[in-house]
């Protein structure tokens, strides 16, 4: 961060769906930005630039979209910033509208992320055949199981921790109304029964595929302070970190990559954070199968190695316990690719406003946002208080 | 202006709202100098690796340079055609475009002498009885198949030698 402090002051989404055939993209990034406006009782023409991020083009076919959604978002005229980082791009894209006011170069910035996965083949897309590199044969799940079943032999867990992520999950997100998935009749049983698909993820333990678009407002200290003294509680930006690694090095630990590990140890530093488990009220964390919670629990140091499934099997990270995980059901509830990212950051940033409504964790104070993506090689990270730092 | 109003043949015809349109992009890709040398010797049925000069690790197919070090590779190291499993899933879901039995398996295979797995199909074998540590040999496309790529391997099957030590791939897992 540099010398200017920096707010959110306005945080709108979409309502996720399978299929939202009742808007064009350019109809749902600009629903979730006016819904940030108006959250943030801001104009169009109060916003100094856009800062917009989604995954690759070729999932809806439509090559640098920010180009014609420039107008649907207010920014023609204005200076607009697209990032690419795959499926962490929804966290990197905030961070760079932080970045912009955090160096002084905008004092009101828009920040958006979105997807289309319905009109889109996004659980192939990293399947195709690329010359001249090792065949892909299973598509995204197809990719991760491999690790997942790595991190079941290291830590040992038993075989039940991913059904409880997946119906922990799913019964948070019956307390978000924005949420893609409300399965109010879901059971361990029937997460249990449900398909292999990638053993060892089963049907109800992945993500959905979900059109969705979030956005959010980020402004100076004084706009933060504004908000405040309006009675609308901002979500100061304590830290934010983004680190990558190359995906085949030799070594690499795709269980707990170094790079997610670095990111979660810089964006602590920054925020002043020594002990995160103590610290943190809420955590949202991209956990696109169920099995990454206790992964990622442990390559952020909320936990020891080998403890993350233990946390999920006492249930500690369930609304209500010491360190509730994904209160608004996570990425298995809501999987917009691009915007899934900056939902995680949004959704810390309504926790420490105490506006996160039916899944709002009592009292908290400090919440962070992660995000990951490509072959776990990207990572984007933020801490958010309620308090300015 | 004048009055638009739908044609009469038009009326009570369910409206469409979306057409599926496969999207193809063509490129001419070029493998590059490190990739070239190993493709030229896959279609005689050879793995030809590269070794990293600074930490000795060996890639495979090699790139051209260690991720890690940042240093050209140049030293040609040959593989034998065997491995060992890693890692791997049990495939139940249809591969878009692909016509495989359900279910399959898609593995993590370490060839011996390399240091980074690749992603490959494991046949021959019961999907049920395949295991981390599990020793396998690739199985190749007839001759006059061969294609310069990875898919020259047709799959991987089981070598019946008793399993790997853990302590050879356990860094692996």
């Amino acid at each position: 961060m540099g010398a200017e402090r920096v707010a959110v002051v306005g945080v709108g989404q979409t309502k996720h769906d399978a299929v939202r055939g009742d808007v064009s993209i350019a109809g749902l990034v600009h629903e979730a930005a006016q819904r940030a406006l108006d959250d943030a009782e801001l104009d169009w023409a109060d916003i100094d630039a856009v800062v917009i991020g989604k995954a690759p083009d070729f999932f809806e076919g439509v090559m640098m979209p920010e180009l014609y959604l420039a107008d649907a978002l207010g920014a023609v005229g204005k200076p607009m910033f697209r990032v690419h980082t795959a499926g962490s791009v929804g966290g990197s894209t905030a961070i760079v509208a932080s970045d912009l006011v955090a160096a002084g170069i905008h004092r009101r910035v828009l920040t958006v992320a979105f997807e289309v996965q319905s009109v889109s083949e996004a659980m192939w897309a990293l399947s195709f055949p690329y010359p001249f590199q090792p065949p892909m044969h299973a598509g995204a799940g197809g990719y991760f199981a491999p690790h997942i079943r790595s991190y079941i032999r290291r830590s040992g867990a038993p075989d039940h921790i991913g059904i409880l992520v997946a119906l922990k999950d799913r019964r948070h997100a019956l307390g978000n109304p924005y949420a893609h998935l409300h399965e109010p009749d879901i059971t361990f049983e029937s997460v249990r029964d449900s398909i292999m698909l990638w053993e060892p993820i089963r049907y109800s333990e992945t993500c959905p595929s979900s059109d969705g678009a979030c956005a959010m407002v980020l402004t100076d200290e004084a706009g933060g302070d504004a908000a405040a003294a309006s009675g609308r509680a901002p979500a100061w930006v304590r830290g934010t970190a983004v680190r990558s690694e190359p995906t085949l090095a030799a070594g690499r630990d795709q269980v707990s990559p170094l790079a997610g590990r670095e990111c979660a140890a810089a964006v602590y530093r920054e925020a002043g954070i020594t002990d995160p488990a103590a610290e943190i009220d809420a955590a949202e964390i991209y956990v696109p199968f169920s099995w990454f919670e206790p992964m990622w629990l442990e390559n952020l140091g909320l936990c020891d190695v080998g403890d993350g499934w233990r946390l999920v099997d006492e249930g500690v990270t369930q609304l209500g316990g010491d360190l509730p995980v994904n209160c608004s059901g996570g990425v298995l509830s809501t999987n917009p690719i691009g915007a899934s990212g900056m939902l995680r950051f949004a959704e810390a940033a309504l926790q420490v406003r105490g506006a996160a409504g039916d899944h709002q964790v009592d009292g908290a104070q400090l919440a962070l946002g992660h995000a990951y993506g490509g072959g776990s090689q990207f990572f984007a990270m933020w801490v958010v208080g309620a308090a300015k730092p | 202006m004048t009055e638009l109003s739908l044609p009469a043949r038009f009326e009570g015809v369910e409206m469409i709202q979306r057409v599926r349109i496969p999207a193809r992009l063509a490129y001419e890709f070029t493998a590059g100098v490190a990739t070239s040398r190993f493709l030229r010797q896959v279609v005689r049925k050879r793995l030809v690796g590269e070794r990293c000069p600074v930490c000795t690790k060996v890639y495979v197919p090699p790139r051209g340079a260690c991720p890690t070090c940042g240093v050209a590779t140049a030293e040609q190291v040959e593989l034998g055609h065997t491995g060992t499993i890693t890692s791997y899933c049990i495939v139940n879901v249809a591969f878009y475009g692909q016509a495989m039995d359900l279910p399959y398996v898609s593995a993590l295979v370490l060839l011996d002498g390399s240091d980074l797995p690749i992603m490959h199909l494991i046949g021959e074998v019961p999907y049920d009885e395949v295991h981390m540590g599990m020793r396998v040999e690739a199985v190749w496309e007839d001759g006059d198949e061969m294609e310069p790529t990875l898919e020259a391997i047709r799959y991987f099957r089981p070598t019946g030698e008793p399993d790997a030590d853990p302590a050879t791939y356990g860094e692996h897992v």
